[in-house]
């Protein structure tokens, strides 16, 4: 049971959180509707926790979220980083998802040629 | 005289002065000689750019940057952000699907420009698992208010009337007058329910399960609001057992506000008992229908009644019961906290805000959008839908699923609403968007979405159960080619029987795919029985297959893969179909890489 004064707290913390433009997080987030998961997000988003914990990174948040609207790209990663516009990374696969924490959250560089710019 | 650094073009085509590229024109000149710039810059009025459709045009040289759709308000911006500060105007940008090649962020497509998010505002963005990600997104803020403040009810059904938002499972009902019809109800032992549709059948829309997927808490809230706006304490959630998922994020999110203390006994210690269950639906399609919900949460067969007495006054277990649709409630904590008068100013004279279409069928970006009411078609299907793949024709959109119409190409400029919709023999529905190209037949169209129809009906009524087999029977009929030109007349007079005598929306709007398609493309019906054929190629009594000799390479590929057998020859010499064993399977064309098999 939480009162409203309660509520407001846990609100002001998570703003911070969710925003697009985050502060100090990196938020990490797998489209995972009926679509997402069908088209196989799941073990996506398996692959992400686990090579973040194995490259033992900080400060990075990995969340399941809804559907984006765009379900033919199916899995979606959107990522975002402190000081950066936001990623959309699409058509995912745990390969793709291994190198892009490699290459994207490790080594700071934008796969571009996952993100959703150069589908098709 | 020296020469001018920057040169701004400015189109005056018919198009863009229409557009009102004159006025923008006239401002430029007007605010570069106010800030005395008109010495290093000058505006010239050109004929066509050739980007009139999305006019006024500006281009701004040197640099050769071309801007579109550019208003008067946005001319100071390319002032000074272009010409002074030398910075480019990303969001007025001429955009190809080129240009989109760079882009890395989603938010910067042509896919979400058109686009305004309301009910899909949290979806994709925050966890559904997690409620604190959900207060994060200024969640449970309208419910807190109205508990501490104690809001009397009244004042919040008044905001949801003065939103003018309507019903968003089709019929487009003002959700205010629902509300206040089930605040006035008089109940005998006190006890109103508040229901929640999410009965989501139409073939083709998955707007409802992708809130419920992305954002359950906001359904939970609004459901909890109504709750205290017409004084109920116990609400349902009545959902499609195919949705799993959105069970599933349902369950947690109905657990995790108990926990909180957003559902249940004293909520936020203001003395307001609210809580819900989930009551899962075994897929009949009547089951959306009000009372047939109603029943079937009850426990009881789902099967329609008559209205009145309406569910506002006799609902669940006899008791005055609000039914929404998921969208429509998806809408309310977003009036609530941004204002009736926010939501009003979008959206048409009499449908107010968005809309949630699920895209589909020939269309390059399938999937979920949400547009302002009064966006036309061809926004939708061209610049958020991407256009029809294939470099094929757009022949008709179907909205509304077997409730609604198909919309020409005609009409495509149309905006849509949901009385427009219902003038060109369509309607909202729920709110799939199936999109057709030239290689789909109108008749068979309507015969599929009959077909549905005739599997959905309950069967308690005659004109649905029989009518409804009696039409497929006769579009049966002409889509093997035995149909007569009286046939017509036939179907028409049914349609309109059904329309007025069936029991439910069901059955009075079973004929709207075919009225509308008789409407809209009666030359289609009449090939089909007066040439005997099927010009889209689809009805497979009507359609033949051959090869054309001057193309065919002889790789007797087709032949390889004909499962009757039924093509013959020799390898390098011209191949041939016999009609009479060809099944009309169509392997022989998708498989042919010389286009040497034909259909007509």
């Amino acid at each position: 049971m939480k009162t409203a004064e309660e509520l407001q707290a846990i609100r002001e913390e998570m703003k911070q959180k969710i925003d697009k433009h985050p502060e100090a997080e990196t938020r990490i987030v797998v489209g995972m509707a009926t679509c997402g998961i069908a088209a196989g997000a799941e073990p996506v988003f398996e692959m992400l926790k686990q090579e973040i914990k194995r490259h033992n990174l900080k400060n990075i948040t990995v969340n399941k979220t809804g559907c984006i609207g765009v379900c033919r790209l199916e899995p979606i990663v959107e990522i975002y980083t402190p000081g950066q516009e936001k990623v959309t990374y699409v058509k995912m696969t745990p390969k793709r998802a291994l190198r892009i924490v490699n290459e994207h959250l490790v080594n700071q560089n934008i796969v571009t040629r996952y993100t959703v710019g150069a589908a098709d | 005289m020296t020469p001018f650094k920057t040169h701004i073009l400015v189109c005056t085509c018919e198009t863009c002065s229409a557009a009102g590229s004159v006025a923008v024109a006239e401002e430029l000149e007007r605010q570069l000689k106010e800030k005395s710039l008109d010495t290093r810059v000058t505006v010239v009025r050109t004929g066509s750019l050739g980007l009139c459709d999305r006019g006024p045009v500006v281009v701004v040289y040197p640099e050769g940057t071309a801007y579109v759709q550019v208003k008067v308000p946005d001319v100071a911006e390319i002032i000074n952000e272009h010409v002074i500060g030398g910075r480019i105007v990303k969001h007025l940008l001429h955009k190809t699907h080129e240009d989109e090649r760079a882009t890395t962020s989603l938010d910067d497509m042509m896919f979400f420009k058109h686009q305004k998010r309301i009910a899909l505002r949290n979806c994709g963005i925050i966890d559904p698992e997690n409620i604190d990600e959900y207060i994060g997104a200024d969640g449970y803020t309208a419910l807190t208010r109205i508990l501490t403040e104690q809001t009397p009810p009244q004042e919040i059904i008044d905001c949801v009337k003065a939103s003018g938002l309507r019903g968003r499972g089709g019929a487009g009902f003002s959700t205010g007058m629902k509300w206040q019809f089930a605040a006035a109800a008089e109940s005998e032992d006190g006890i109103k329910y508040v229901c929640c549709n999410a009965d989501e059948g139409d073939p083709g829309a998955f707007m409802d399960r992708s809130v419920l997927e992305g954002d359950p808490h906001t359904i939970l809230e609004a459901m909890a609001i109504a709750g205290y706006a017409i004084g109920a304490h116990q609400g349902y959630i009545y959902i499609r057992a195919e949705y799993p998922v959105a069970v599933k994020r349902l369950q947690i999110a109905i657990e995790q506000a108990r926990e909180y203390g957003l559902l249940g006994k004293n909520i936020l210690n203001a003395g307001f008992d609210f809580d819900l269950e989930l009551r899962l639906g075994a897929g009949a399609f009547v089951c959306g229908e009000e009372t047939a919900l109603l029943v079937s949460i009850e426990g009881k067969r789902g099967e329609p009644r008559n209205r009145p007495p309406f569910p506002a006054v006799k609902g669940l277990y006899q008791s005055p019961t609000l039914l929404n649709n998921v969208e429509t409630y998806a809408n309310i904590t977003w009036i609530l906290n941004n204002g009736a008068a926010a939501f009003a100013s979008v959206g048409t004279e009499r449908s107010k805000g968005t809309k949630v279409f699920a895209l589909g069928g020939k269309i390059v970006n399938t999937g979920l959008v949400e547009i302002p009411m009064g966006t036309t078609l061809r926004t939708i299907i061209e610049d958020i839908g991407g256009g029809v793949p294939n470099g094929k024709q757009f022949k008709a959109a179907q909205t509304g699923g077997p409730s609604g119409g198909c919309i020409p190409a005609s009409l495509i400029d149309t905006p849509i609403d949901y009385d427009n919709l219902v003038e060109i023999g369509s309607m909202m529905g729920s709110g799939g968007l199936i999109v057709m190209d030239e290689d789909n037949c109108m008749v068979d169209i309507a015969k599929f979405f009959l077909d549905f129809v005739v599997d959905e009906s309950c069967g308690k009524c005659t004109p649905c159960r029989i009518g409804t087999k009696r039409l497929y029977d006769l579009l049966d009929k002409i889509t093997r080619g035995e149909g007569e030109m009286e046939d017509l007349d036939t179907i028409e007079e049914l349609c309109y029987h059904l329309k007025d005598s069936a029991l439910c929306a069901l059955g009075q709007s079973a004929p709207n795919p075919v009225l509308s398609t008789l409407k809209h493309f009666r030359e289609e019906y009449e090939a089909h029985i007066i040439e005997k054929r099927c010009p889209a190629g689809i009805c497979k009594n009507l359609v033949n297959f051959w090869i054309v000799e001057d193309k065919c390479k002889g790789c007797g590929l087709c032949a390889k893969n004909c499962p009757v057998d039924a093509i013959s020859g020799t390898l390098r010499e011209p191949y041939s179909i016999d009609t009479s064993v060809c099944i009309k399977c169509g392997l022989c064309e998708s498989n042919c890489r010389f286009s040497a098999v034909v259909r007509a």
